[in-house]
């Protein structure tokens, strides 16, 4: 068997859920029914009523988990710093929050936690404590346009090297990959007004992995681009292109990830984001963990097309089955980091 | 990213009276992918044929019973949950009048890990059922 398995996130069924077309459990039966039954759960989407989950509705989500062969594989925190109107949370309440997410997470049966970007480092070290306590690992989203070398991302793996603990690390989000423009993202900004020929321009500068800043300014100001194309130019800023050769040296650090995608061509591959030269990394270096699908194309298309998240996920699926078979004959079976 | 969704048109309705309405209402969602304490959300504007109505016209319901948008500031233990539709009352005698109107909304969000605000807005023609 595979040591890297293959899983959803909710996330990625937003359209139909928000709209009220799919139920979570025609998430994960749809999850299951492609091979993809790890669940990661945004308790905070999926859970009405978040934040007083009883054991009753504990018990309600791992029948319908059990009921479908599935089970739970990552929990999405939220931290509110901003709850209040006038004062920032303390870092006492931080640290509460924070906990209070490991242990339902714990209820739940769940070992991993996406952190968000931006809690700070010196707040998930008093957490540690309680992540060792209860078995969650704390993992912060490498999320475009952080990337795996990021300061800021370095400071919470120094952290973790720190204390000496497996239960603080990363959580990679597949998106710090993009190695091309997504069509997805050009074809709307064309349709609000971008003309052509500074779509293509814009699309030919990522290709070239030029700065964006440098972009920004040609379409901006030597352009005189408008408004749709000022905004194409300006999703530069979150587009980088990790390389996907240093996979290895942070694996250690994390035990699951959110493959990001914005959509999928018809023949299973990805226009955008380097799952071809991510996964032979993953597999070569031996990581074990949950390729967690994230769909994020809705908001680009909605405006035009039917969205259909289980399509875009399905086919995804197909090509994380033939990129990992096709990794692990080249590279075989590795002891697990 | 579900701006279009936000208002349900075919909620619209007059309050009060049939005979001498005193507002109206709809239902709303919230636009954004997860559920949202009501502390949070720093502002709902309601338009009417591009006319900004006066925030102390306005009150919400998630299910909790009427707040109006000055208490919702410090209404910590109540949430807007994801996907789910809240009712939106306005104060507006005579209420809609007749014919086809342009409801708009915009919702301000305090996102912690964003930073700025995030602003939701749509709009729909409607009138009242």
């Amino acid at each position: 068997m595979s040591k890297i398995q293959r899983g959803v996130s909710l996330y990625s069924f937003q359209e139909e859920l928000f709209l009220g077309r799919m139920s979570v459990e025609d998430c994960v039966a749809f999850a299951s029914s492609i091979g993809a039954n790890g669940i990661e759960i945004l308790p905070e989407q999926n859970m009405p009523e978040f934040p007083n989950v009883t054991d009753a509705d504990v018990a309600r989500w791992q029948d319908m988990l059990a009921r479908h062969g599935a089970h739970f594989t990552c929990y999405d925190m939220f931290l509110d710093t901003k709850l209040r109107k006038d004062s920032l949370l303390s870092d006492d309440e931080q640290v509460d929050s924070i906990v209070r997410d490991i242990k339902l997470a714990s209820r739940l049966g769940i070992r991993n936690m996406r952190v968000l970007v931006f809690v700070r480092p010196d707040i998930l070290a008093r957490c540690v404590p309680f992540a060792e306590q209860y078995d969650v690992h704390l993992g912060v989203e490498v999320h475009a346009p952080w990337h795996l070398e990021h300061a800021w991302i370095l400071r919470t793996i120094e952290e973790a090297d720190r204390l000496g603990t497996r239960h603080l690390g990363i959580l990679p989000d597949m998106g710090i990959f993009m190695k091309h423009y997504p069509p997805a993202f050009r074809a709307r900004f064309e349709r609000q007004g971008a003309r052509p020929e500074v779509a293509q321009f814009i699309v030919d500068q990522h290709e070239a992995k030029i700065m964006c800043e440098y972009t920004i300014y040609e379409v901006a100001v030597k352009m005189g681009g408008n408004k749709a194309e000022v905004a194409m130019a300006e999703t530069l800023r979150h587009a980088p292109f990790a390389n996907p050769k240093r996979i290895g040296d942070y694996a250690p650090y994390f035990r699951h990830i959110q493959a990001k995608f914005y959509e999928m061509n018809e023949d299973c591959t990805d226009p955008a984001i380097a799952y071809d030269e991510v996964i032979p990394e993953l597999v070569k270096c031996g990581w074990e963990g949950t390729l967690s699908s994230e769909y994020e194309g809705n908001r680009w298309i909605q405006d035009v097309h039917e969205v259909d998240s289980r399509e875009q996920v399905r086919r995804q699926h197909v090509m994380f089955e033939r990129l990992i078979s096709q990794a692990e004959a080249k590279y075989g079976a590795k002891e697990t980091v | 990213m579900f701006d279009k969704y936000l208002i349900d048109p075919a909620t619209v309705r007059n309050t009060g009276p049939a005979d001498a309405p005193t507002g109206f209402a709809f239902e709303a969602k919230l636009g954004y992918y997860r559920g949202l304490t009501l502390s949070m959300i720093e502002e709902l504007a309601v338009t009417l044929d591009g006319t900004e109505l006066p925030r102390d016209a306005l009150q919400f319901d998630e299910g909790a019973g009427p707040i109006a948008l000055d208490a919702m500031e410090t209404a910590y233990d109540r949430r807007w949950a994801f996907g789910t539709p809240a009712t939106i009352l306005v104060s507006h005698p005579g209420g809609l009048g007749t014919g086809e109107h342009k409801l708009g909304l915009r919702q301000k969000l305090r996102v912690s890990y964003l930073p700025f605000p995030a602003f939701n807005t749509d709009e729909k023609t409607v009138s009242a059922a």
